[in-house]
């Protein structure tokens, strides 16, 4: 089973929401959505759902075009970010809605309202009402409401957005199997790039309404195939430095030149945009090679398990991951080391990936 | 300024229920420090700020700015400011304005105001902005204007910020924060800061006070709260994923675990049988093909920036650290934690070891 978009557009109010997205989604893997807001994940979703018309192009299901056909006559569920229940149904009863709404035999309703409770861990909270529930639990009633009647797609649209970080790290867990169970074409869409990485499955990264990448999450986290791939896909945000290469240096700015080593000394001369993620950076020790940038810090954001440090340098401000509770406070001097065999090194006009002369 | 003390401080909203919102406490809070006060909806943090601001009298124990019993004491008449979760400004006046209004309401005189406006604008990157009407704001400079107009006043004994940057869009977060931190530094303020949420927590506060259900349960610094955790329950609020915790039999250098030995870096004379739980960091345990304490590898996580593995120790399951470069295959490999990084809880409380 699949739901294919085929060369799809949407123009919403003069306004190019989605530009020419081909995409296919099956069934037996997590589909995976990664963008930021705004770049046209649910926009997406409504015209897999055929919730929204693409103003051109082709929404095939299991291969018959179905671009017309709206979302009642579809088999489609979804959850959204903001949890969304009927107040005044139990839990039961709002996992049996969509039941009740197909005419279920009451039996038949009954087995199947305790097999998605069970899987969602819901089965001791069955009597209460919304209101009662915590903000997890209430996500749970959606996503089991979501599941219970097999429809052949499910979409899940940021579910996990609005939880905090705790519940969202016990759901995030439970997820991928959960939805396997169901047995239905799963997209899940997120803006969270740890949280595409957890999932697996195949992964399309989203900017301005096209598709940049897709495949495999761990996949695409390391090999961008364009700039705006590895943006999407790093939390803290990519750090990027503009450099000129010639002969065998690297000018980063009008004073500062240093010398083409490790990746570096392998492209050919031409102007670059370096990208590097927080922990391809470090402070202090050099790496074996180094493009290193004198600065001082700004700020230590700390999560606990890493801290993200800001470290103001003469081309810009930018983050690195450090291990633990970070003890830099801001204005301590420090020097900011990129390492030179990993950095992302990116054409600075297309912003596809320079290709590398192998070692002689 | 002031240093605050609270003395035997306790709080039932319903004198008729047994259920206290805020448990027993005392905790003095030191001029120019930075506190937040960290928990999950209902652990009492916002009564224990409400104490503090006078919105609360609480139903036992004192409350003193700087040794003068206030406890009875309405907001107003205990100098303090206070920044909410939404923005609290005049639309219809300038950000300068706003900023200069509690010290105009104060009878400050014109110059002082400007000279304090000018240098709060300065430290919230607002001085752009003076002239300009609030109602254009985005959400983002509304809220740093009200944080202004919370810290225009030199003469409070303390500021208290419940849940400032709600409101503010995720991506510029470290900005305000970033802010947040300068304006501590530069003002030498006392300063209470209320949030559910870690990051905000850690990344504000030289010290951090973890409640839950009316308690709290540890008073430290981000570091020791990572590193050291008193209660199981910071152990698995702080750090993702949280602590590991098992189930073990503690006796001398050795916890038994599923009967399995691991040694302490610790000497623990006196622990009740079966009553005992090991709590260690995935972050200080590493899976490894040889040696350790066997484990089954159940799922490997790639997190980009750090592999984990889910394995199970007896029947616990449990997180772990890949180490780079540490090839794990099969179902079949060892862990080791690292000793120093190795606790001890006996209901939910840290037992401390002896660590000659």
């Amino acid at each position: 089973m699949s739901v294919c978009l085929e060369r799809v557009s949407m123009v919403s109010i003069g306004e190019s929401i989605i530009s020419d997205v081909s995409l296919t989604v099956e069934r037996g893997v997590m589909n995976v959505l990664l963008g930021p807001t705004l770049a046209g994940k649910t926009t997406l979703m409504r015209l897999m759902a055929g919730l929204d018309k693409p103003t051109s192009g082709r929404v095939l299901v299991d291969g018959t075009d179905a671009t017309g056909i709206p979302v009642r006559e579809r088999s489609v569920a979804m959850v959204y970010q903001q949890f969304m229940n009927y107040p005044s149904l139990s839990v039961y009863e709002n996992i049996a809605s969509p039941l009740r709404v197909a005419k279920l035999k009451s039996d038949e309703i009954d087995r199947r309202v305790r097999t998605a409770a069970r899987l969602l861990g819901l089965e001791s909270l069955l009597d209460r009402m919304p209101h009662q529930l915590s903000g997890g639990q209430q996500q749970r009633t959606a996503i089991a409401r979501a599941i219970v009647k097999g429809a052949d797609l499910v979409l899940l649209d940021e579910p996990l957005a609005n939880l905090d970080y705790k519940l969202r790290e016990e759901l995030r867990e439970e997820l991928p199997s959960i939805l396997r169970e169901a047995g239905a074409i799963v997209v899940y869409a997120t803006a969270e790039p740890l949280e595409a990485l957890l999932l697996g499955g195949v992964t399309a990264t989203l900017s301005k309404g096209r598709v940049i990448q897709c495949g495999p999450a761990s996949q695409l986290y390391r090999r961008p195939e364009h700039i705006e791939s590895a943006r999407v896909f790093s939390d803290p945000p990519l750090n990027e430095i503009t450099a000129t290469k010639r002969n065998d240096l690297l000018r980063l700015s009008e004073n500062l030149i240093v010398q083409a080593v490790g990746i570096l000394a392998k492209v050919p001369d031409g102007i670059y945009t370096l990208g590097f993620r927080g922990d391809m950076a470090r402070l202090d020790a050099p790496w074996q090679d180094s493009v290193s940038l004198p600065g001082r810090v700004t700020l230590a954001e700390i999560s606990g398990s890493e801290s993200f440090v800001h470290v103001e340098t003469a081309l810009g401000t930018f983050v690195c991951v450090e291990r633990g509770v970070s003890m830099r406070q801001p204005d301590q001097s420090a020097v900011l080391h990129v390492d030179a065999a990993r950095v992302f090194v990116f054409d600075r006009t297309t912003g596809l990936p320079v290709v590398v002369k192998p070692d002689s | 300024m002031a240093r605050i003390t609270l003395e035997g401080i306790a709080h039932t909203y319903d004198v008729r229920s047994a259920n206290a919102a805020l448990k027993r406490l005392d905790h003095v809070w030191e001029q120019g420090r930075a506190y937040a006060l960290l928990g999950p909806s209902g652990c009492g943090k916002t009564t224990l700020l409400n104490i503090i601001s006078g919105l609360i009298t609480p139903s036992e124990g004192r409350v003193l700015f700087d040794g003068k019993d206030v406890t009875q004491l309405p907001t107003e008449q205990r100098n303090i400011a206070q920044v909410f979760q939404f923005p609290v400004i005049y639309d219809t006046m300038s950000v300068g304005e706003n900023l200069a209004f509690p010290l105009k309401n104060r009878g400050m005189d014109r110059r002082a105001i400007k000279s304090r406006v000018a240098e709060i604008a300065d430290l919230l990157g607002l001085t752009e902005e003076l002239s300009r009407r609030a109602r254009g704001l985005t959400a983002e400079a509304k809220q740093k204007v009200s944080l202004g107009r919370g810290l225009v006043r030199a003469d409070v004994a303390a500021i208290l910020l419940d849940e400032p940057l709600t409101v503010i869009d995720p991506s510029l977060k470290w900005e305000l924060r970033s802010k947040l931190k300068a304006v501590h530094r530069a003002l030498n303020l006392l300063m209470i800061y209320v949030t559910h949420d870690q990051v905000e927590a850690l990344t504000f506060a030289d010290e951090v006070v973890v409640m839950k259900d009316g308690s709290v349960l540890q008073v430290a610094t981000p570091a020791r709260l990572f590193e050291q955790p008193e209660h199981t329950f910071v152990g698995y609020f702080i750090g993702s994923p949280g602590m590991n915790l098992v189930a073990a039999d503690v006796e001398g250098h050795v916890a038994r675990v599923a009967g399995h030995a691991i040694e302490l870096g610790a000497h623990y004379p006196k622990v009740p049988a079966g009553s005992a739980v090991l709590g260690f960091r995935p972050d200080y345990a590493s899976v490894v093909p040889n040696g350790g304490v066997p484990v089954q590898i159940r799922r490997l996580e790639d997190l980009g920036r750090r592999r984990l593995a889910r394995v199970a120790l007896g029947p616990h399951e449990i997180f772990a650290t890949v180490p780079h470069g540490v090839p794990i295959d099969g179902a079949e490999a060892g862990l080791t934690i690292r000793q120093d990084r190795l606790f001890v809880y006996v209901n939910d409380e840290l037992v401390p070891g002896d660590r000659r």
